[in-house]
């Protein structure tokens, strides 16, 4: 099957790009190379495309509604023009989807999906939809082209692009309007790296010319080009889960640390029942924050206690701002309490690791 | 990008630099380049023997682990130290300052099996055509 292409594609090869296949996108892995622009991101800012990411649009009176009866997260807590990390769970508990839900109105919704779940979690929407007829749900994957412009120099950057004051958004937050020239986009205070930063949706047809446009309006700020393996580093050492690594259909959020977007209280929602039976027997893993000691950790590498294991990494890197070797994994329950010590076998070799509480990079700005 | 006329090359992209019945061995420019920024080197310990093709180091790049083979038969007598720390010789200099052990060898004439530099750049572009 042919790989699928963002509207930016011809400007990544322009620029020098490695290209991957990436849930059947052919993607920028890097452009200067990954410890280059993780430390432009974390300096300075950085541009993404994310085009790949996929976008369902909810619409209906009682859109909310619907949304709370598929979603971990409280919808209602919402007001229009922000936005919330939320999940999309089978009936086990485990997720379908991690997502993050913008409320562009009383009635309307965006919901991001993860690239290589779109098809899965458009139908799962339309299947559980407890409001057929009265909520729509329309796959508008093919509608919005995205990028991301993240890091402390973001909203200089940002607001060269656009009449609208983005300076004094709060996180969150998600405005309507022109952006490096293109109408009518969405323009969200958001971001997977742990930096300041925006990602904008924009009418894919439009889209093309903003990239050359947000580069330049870069050029005084040192904007840097960020390819997936930059985006990957940055979001670990922020602590952010990946799903297909830390999470998937046989993993919950109380074992993935996301207790803070499941709200048990709110009413049902698909998997709650699963959830609240886990939360009363208690959960036998967790997912834990590691620093390694002078090996690199990967996924499925084994963790251990005198020998025995008690979990496996789910990712690891050597963080290329900090210069530890930072991991995540899941631990039998009694062993994530920071400060435990622990081994990971890392190829046939023993290397002692130190259960940290994750993010491993916050930003001081 | 470039391979020296002065090296022989394997198909698992190390360079040799032989002298008298020593080899000193690195990577290729396209192998590090393939790897992207190296972080850090498990390099064999000085007097272990390997057969040619044997693992025989470890690269680890912000991405993946990458595997280093034999490229000829012998006891390992050296080991570049100053790749501690300072990995990313291996990749600004791969065949300068990123070398990474030395082998007397034990059948010097497997040397002659060795690809020349026209003939390992002919093996990676027919590589980078097939991807």
């Amino acid at each position: 099957m042919a790989l699928r292409q963002t509207v930016f594609h011809g400007d990544h090869i322009q620029a020098g790009a490695r290209m991957v296949d990436f849930g059947g996108w052919h993607m920028p892995i890097q452009y200067s190379g990954i410890i280059a622009e993780h430390v432009g991101v974390r300096r300075g800012v950085g541009l993404f495309d994310v085009s790949h990411m996929g976008e369902v649009r909810v619409r209906g009176e009682r859109a909310e509604e619907a949304l709370n009866a598929l979603l971990t997260n409280d919808v209602s807590a919402l007001p229009p023009g922000t936005s919330h990390y939320s999940a999309m769970l089978n009936e086990r508990g485990g997720f379908v989807d991690d997502v993050y839900v913008y409320r562009l109105a009383a009635d309307d919704f965006l919901v991001c999906v993860n690239a290589s779940n779109r098809d899965k979690d458009f139908a799962w929407m339309v299947e559980h939809n407890p409001l057929a007829g009265e909520v729509d749900f329309v796959d508008e994957g093919d509608s919005w082209a995205q990028i991301a412009l993240q890091g402390r120099h973001a909203v200089s950057v940002a607001s060269e692009l656009t009449e609208l004051d983005l300076a004094p958004l709060a996180r969150g937050a998600v405005v309507f309007g022109d952006f490096a020239g293109v109408e009518g986009c969405w323009i969200a205070r958001t971001g997977y790296t742990g930096e300041d930063g925006f990602e904008v949706f924009m009418p894919v047809e439009q889209a093309q010319p903003a990239w050359a446009r947000i580069v330049e309006a870069g050029a005084d700020h040192d904007l840097v080009l960020v390819g997936l393996g930059a985006r990957d580093t940055l979001r670990l050492e922020a602590g952010n889960v990946l799903y297909g690594n830390e999470i998937g259909e046989d993993t919950t959020p109380l074992e993935a640390g996301l207790r803070w977007i499941t709200k048990l209280d709110k009413g049902d929602f698909v998997g709650r029942d699963a959830l609240i039976r886990q939360r009363e027997a208690g959960i036998s893993r967790r997912l834990v924050g590691l620093e390694i000691e002078g090996r690199i950790g990967r996924p499925h590498q084994p963790i251990l206690i005198d020998g025995e294991p008690v979990g496996e990494l789910t990712s690891g890197t050597r963080s290329p701002w900090m210069g530890t070797n930072i991991a995540l994994g899941y631990v039998r329950q009694g062993h994530g309490r920071p400060g435990t010590n622990l081994d990971i076998d890392v190829r046939g070799r023993i290397a002692h690791a130190t259960v940290v509480k994750p993010p491993f990079f916050q930003r001081e700005y | 990008m470039s391979y020296p006329v002065e090296l022989k090359y394997t198909e698992d992209h190390e360079w040799v630099l032989v002298e008298g019945d020593v080899a000193t061995v690195g990577i290729t420019w396209h192998a590090q380049d393939s790897l992207g920024d190296i972080v850090f080197a498990q390099l064999p310990e000085v007097g272990s023997e390997f057969e040619s093709g044997d693992v025989c180091a470890e690269l680890e790049s912000v991405k993946a682990v990458s595997d280093v083979y034999a490229p000829l038969a012998g006891e390992i007598t050296e080991i570049n130290e100053d790749l501690d720390g300072a990995e990313e010789s291996i990749n600004q200099d791969p065949y300068g300052d990123g070398w990474m052990f030395k082998i007397q060898l034990s059948e010097p004439n497997a040397v002659a099996d060795l690809m020349d530099s026209t003939a390992y750049q002919k093996l990676i572009g027919d590589e980078n055509a097939a991807s």
